[in-house]
């Protein structure tokens, strides 16, 4: 009875996502549709909540529950903070684009709770099942929140192939797990690495399972090769659904990567990093390629994620402790950068009209300077340009790489970043140096102006004084790791 | 409260034209531009005032850093914000305030649309300029040097020319891809020091091949920024492009900053590496000098003429340190400030006709003089100046800088003074076609004389080339020591006694 009491506990804001994620989808049913800002307002609510039961227990002490499949330590609470703030913003930025198309409804904050609840429990896994049911349950939601848009073919489209592609992937992931667990005997994480550390020599069937496990981790990331499916459902999606599976995901793949390869695989470390080493590689380079050729802006911000994925892996690959730190610093840069640039297209984006074009940018600067401002601090922050987030976080990776001796790679991705700067500066030069074609005045609540503000705005100070989030991001590292 | 003032001038002399700019931008009213102008004037002019005690405070004596100040920035990394200055940087940085006050009155009337964000532009990049010059920790340094691309890019591509899209971006990524192989030098340096700070670069050992690829990684940024032949080809494109202002500051501070940072960086921190280069390096010069001035002569466009002039005489500045002797040292950062007021005179003075023609060519104009007298002998000084003639600043830093050369090799003399028949050539035969000969159409005959504000500019400029060309001591006592200073630390050789493991 004890141990069930702290078993639930331990998972405290876990279980409040769920059964308020169920009390929503209850309540839209009998709550007039003008009264919809009651399910938002409780959307926001449970987010709250959950902020504060896992910032109460958090501690650098590590504890586990549910006989060890699950783990609350210090990476898991920043992450899940993380998690909330970015969700909250989401929920934000997508209210009037949801009312204005019809979306406005119950389903879509049950399911973006129930993902919400997938990546928690993704953070907190310490059992191969536990991440991968975590996985599950936040791949299954993003599917049914793609195709949220019903009569739109080309959401449709994406959401199918969203849905074919990432059930191969899963099943990929789900067959390296079983491989593992053959040679090792054992689920659990810990367990896993206490058997490889044995010192019995390390069989094929098991670096086998690893190729498994790295290219269905590889698909949910986004790298490439696995990345096909990213910029058709980044395009495709409603934009306010974009802005989700963009964003938070990454900070879960990024725990799961972390949790799967680093906490129950380090003696296959050698193995795992010249696989990064190659996708990492690989993204950069054609995720800032193409994005060049894009004219659809959602589906450069695509490319420009795999891009992103790539600086993520390079502080991954280095297999440091400071490689690992400093990964979760992009990863959490990088979503406050994706947070505010969708959160941008769908500020401009009005009834019919989706501002997801390179063009619909044009002349912002003499539409709104404010906002024109603002999304230049977003797009020098995601080409690495100083005094913004995006510069320390590509300085922090590319230092780790380096000192983990990969100096040639590191001037390639230098290189890279420079490609990478054409594109960026391209929506910058849309903005300030061409006249405008659209001139509607932006409409927007206040609450979403300044929200959005703030977001964009973090880029630049937080760029000024990264100090805090570093302080963050190695705490949550070193208590969690060593 | 004074005392404060004294220990933090640097930071003042940063801080205050950034948050003039801010204050600009968020007080702006598109529909009373003068309030915004006034404000932007008032910004200026203090920013101007906070970095005149940088010269009174000076010790001339001290060939060290002074104004020293910092505070531990980003522990994590070790990065500090960490400020000084010595003999080399302070006149830098009164040049660069100065010429943003010269920019903003120059801006007056010239800039209708969207004065407030040009004016903050401009102030805010005098900031960062200033943090690139005063900088002592190199990730700082490397923030206010990538800082200050923003609002240049900013400016030449919202009020710049009709290609001025090409050039701003070319100009951008030009300078990113050498700043961020100058990046990767940096953290290799932080992974075998422990630190940013530039004076424990200085003391690292390293063995020949290790320090020449970190020299070509800093000569890559700077080398793009200076701009050095064969990586100038983005400069004559942003002067065309650019509006008055914007060409100004890239000519006279922004070209500057690379020559500063060979000296600060590239030079002492791998100092074996740039004896071993030097043929190369002064080859390179020597390339800027005779054939880049031999292609300022077939312009047809002014900016574009004076770009490439700019090139060229910025080729002295590199062969000067390639010199490695006392004069020829001195004589580079003469040449720097020298350029810096003549070139930002030049540029102006293509703004004049330019706000009354609205053209650049040289065949658009002719007979000049017969309208704008008080004009053409501004014009023609600045021009003489330009070609170095004895008595205006353009002879000094050139005379001291061939000089120096004939120490090493009368070659490199030899080949250095052909810039004092092309410079006259190309310079002399523009201000011919421009102002002299018959009025050339009637656009020429209707052109009013200077008005009061480019007067004042003008003559301002036309007194600071005087007085730098017949007092040079001005400036040669401040940075005499630094001077000193700087030519032993390159002589001492940082070769470590055995090689490190895993090379």
């Amino acid at each position: 009875m004890e141990t069930i009491r702290y078993d639930l506990i331990t998972a405290l804001p876990e279980l409040i996502v769920l059964c308020m994620a169920m009390v929503i989808l209850l309540t839209d049913l009998f709550i007039s549709p003008a009264r919809r800002m009651v399910i938002y307002s409780m959307a926001q609510l449970t987010l709250l909540a959950a902020a504060y039961f896992s910032f109460s227990s958090h501690a650098p002490s590590v504890s586990t529950a549910f006989s060890g499949a699950f783990i609350d330590d210090a990476m898991a609470d920043v992450l899940k903070l993380m998690m909330y703030l970015g969700t909250s913003f989401i929920f934000v930025y997508s209210r009037q684009y949801l009312q204005h198309r019809g979306m406005f409804r119950g389903e879509f904050y049950a399911l973006v709770l129930f993902s919400l609840l997938g990546m928690m429990v993704m953070v907190s896994g310490q059992s191969m099942l536990t991440l991968y049911v975590g996985l599950e349950l936040l791949s299954l939601s993003l599917y049914a929140l793609v195709a949220m848009d019903r009569d739109n073919a080309k959401a449709t489209e994406a959401a199918m192939k969203y849905f074919v592609l990432g059930a191969l992937a899963s099943g990929m992931l789900l067959y390296g797990m079983s491989m593992v667990y053959g040679m090792t005997g054992s689920l659990n994480l810990a367990e896993i690495n206490l058997a490889l550390m044995s010192g019995a020599k390390i069989h094929a069937v098991m670096i086998l399972g690893l190729v498994f496990i790295v290219a269905g981790l590889a698909f949910k990331l986004g790298a490439v090769p696995f990345q096909m499916w990213v910029p058709d459902v980044y395009e495709g999606s409603p934009t306010a659904v974009t802005l989700l599976i963009s964003s938070v995901p990454k900070l879960a793949a990024f725990a799961f990567v972390i949790r799967m390869l680093v906490q129950a695989l380090p003696t296959l470390a050698v193995d795992w990093q010249q696989m990064l080493m190659i996708m990492a590689v690989l993204s950069i380079l054609i995720g800032n390629i193409t994005a060049i050729a894009q004219t659809n802006l959602k589906r450069m911000l695509a490319y420009s994620t795999i891009s992103h994925i790539g600086f993520v892996l390079y502080g991954l690959m280095s297999a440091t402790m400071n490689g690992f730190i400093f990964a979760m610093f992009y990863v959490v840069s990088y979503v406050l950068m994706t947070l505010a640039g969708f959160g941008i297209i769908l500020l401009l984006s009005r009834p019919g009209f989706e501002a997801d074009k390179l063009d619909d940018l044009k002349g912002l600067n003499q539409r709104s300077p404010w906002h024109a401002f603002l999304m230049l601090i977003v797009m020098f922050s995601m080409a690495g340009v100083p005094p913004t987030l995006g510069f320390y976080a590509k300085f922090s990776v590319l230092q780790a790489a380096l000192a983990a001796g990969y100096i040639w790679l590191v001037v390639f991705a230098v290189l890279m970043a420079v490609i990478g700067a054409f594109y960026y500066l391209r929506v910058i030069k849309l903005m300030y140096f061409d006249a405008p074609l659209d001139t509607h005045a932006i409409t927007a609540p206040m609450d979403t102006r300044v929200v959005l503000g703030f977001n964009a705005m973090a880029l630049l100070v937080i760029g000024l004084m990264p100090e805090k989030l570093m302080e963050i991001c190695i705490y949550a590292i070193t208590s969690s790791l060593s | 409260m004074q005392n404060y003032f004294y220990h933090h001038l640097l930071s003042f002399a940063i801080w205050l034209p950034v948050l003039a700019g801010v204050v600009v931008l968020a007080s702006a009213n598109e529909n009373k531009p003068n309030a915004t102008r006034w404000l932007a004037l008032l910004g200026g002019l203090l920013s101007f005032l906070v970095t005149i005690p940088l010269y009174t405070q000076f010790n001339f004596a001290d060939g060290g850093l002074q104004f020293q100040e910092g505070f531990s920035w980003i522990p994590a990394f070790n990065i500090n914000y960490h400020l000084g200055a010595d003999g080399l940087a302070v006149p830098l940085i009164l040049l660069t305030s100065f010429t943003t006050l010269i920019v903003i009155i120059a801006a007056w009337e010239v800039i209708e649309k969207r004065v407030a964000q040009y004016m903050a532009c401009f102030l805010i990049m005098s900031g960062l300029m200033i943090g690139v010059f005063s900088a002592l920790d190199a990730i700082l340094y490397y923030v206010f040097w990538e800082a200050m691309l923003i609002p240049m890019f900013l400016v030449i591509g919202i009020w710049g020319g009709p290609n001025r899209v090409y050039a701003t971006v070319k100009f951008f990524l030009y300078t990113l891809l050498g700043s961020l192989l100058m990046l990767v030098a940096f953290i290799y340096l932080y992974l075998n020091t422990g630190s940013f700070e530039i004076a424990d670069f200085y003391r690292f050992p390293m063995p020949l091949q290790v320090q020449i690829l970190v020299f070509l990684a800093f000569f890559v940024a700077f080398a793009v920024k200076i701009p050095m032949w064969p990586v100038h080809t983005w400069l004559p494109d942003a002067h065309v492009e650019a509006p008055t202002g914007g060409s100004v500051v890239l000519a006279a501070i922004a070209l500057k900053l690379g020559g500063y940072s060979f000296l600060r960086f590239a030079m002492p921190i791998a100092p074996d590496a740039a004896h071993h280069l030097t043929p190369y390096m002064i080859s390179l010069s020597l390339i800027a000098i005779v054939y880049i001035a031999l292609v300022a002569l077939v312009q047809k466009d002014m900016k574009k003429l004076i770009a490439y002039s700019s090139i060229s005489h910025m080729g002295f500045v590199t062969l000067g340190f390639f010199l490695f002797n006392n004069i020829g040292l001195e004589g580079a950062i003469v040449q720097m400030l020298s350029h810096g007021f003549i070139s930002a005179a030049m540029f102006l003075c293509v703004g004049v006709l330019y706000d009354r023609v609205h053209s650049r060519q040289i065949e658009a104009y002719g007979g000049v003089a017969n309208t704008m007298p008080v004009f053409a002998a501004f014009a023609v000084f600045f021009a003489m100046a330009n070609t170095g003639l004895p008595g205006t600043s353009g002879f000094v830093g050139e005379f001291m800088v061939i000089l120096g050369a004939i120490q090493i090799n009368f070659w490199y003399a030899f080949l250095a003074a052909f810039t004092l028949i092309f410079g006259a050539a190309y310079t002399l035969w523009m201000v011919k076609r421009v102002f002299y000969g018959a009025v050339a159409n009637d656009q020429v005959a209707a052109l009013n004389d200077l008005n009061k504000r480019e007067f004042f500019i003008l003559a301002t400029l036309a007194v600071l080339v005087l007085a730098l060309g017949v007092y040079p001591q001005a400036v040669t006592d401040m940075t005499n020591a630094t001077v000193n200073e700087l030519l032993t630390h390159f002589a001492q050789s940082k070769l470590p006694a055995s090689l490190p493991a895993g090379l």
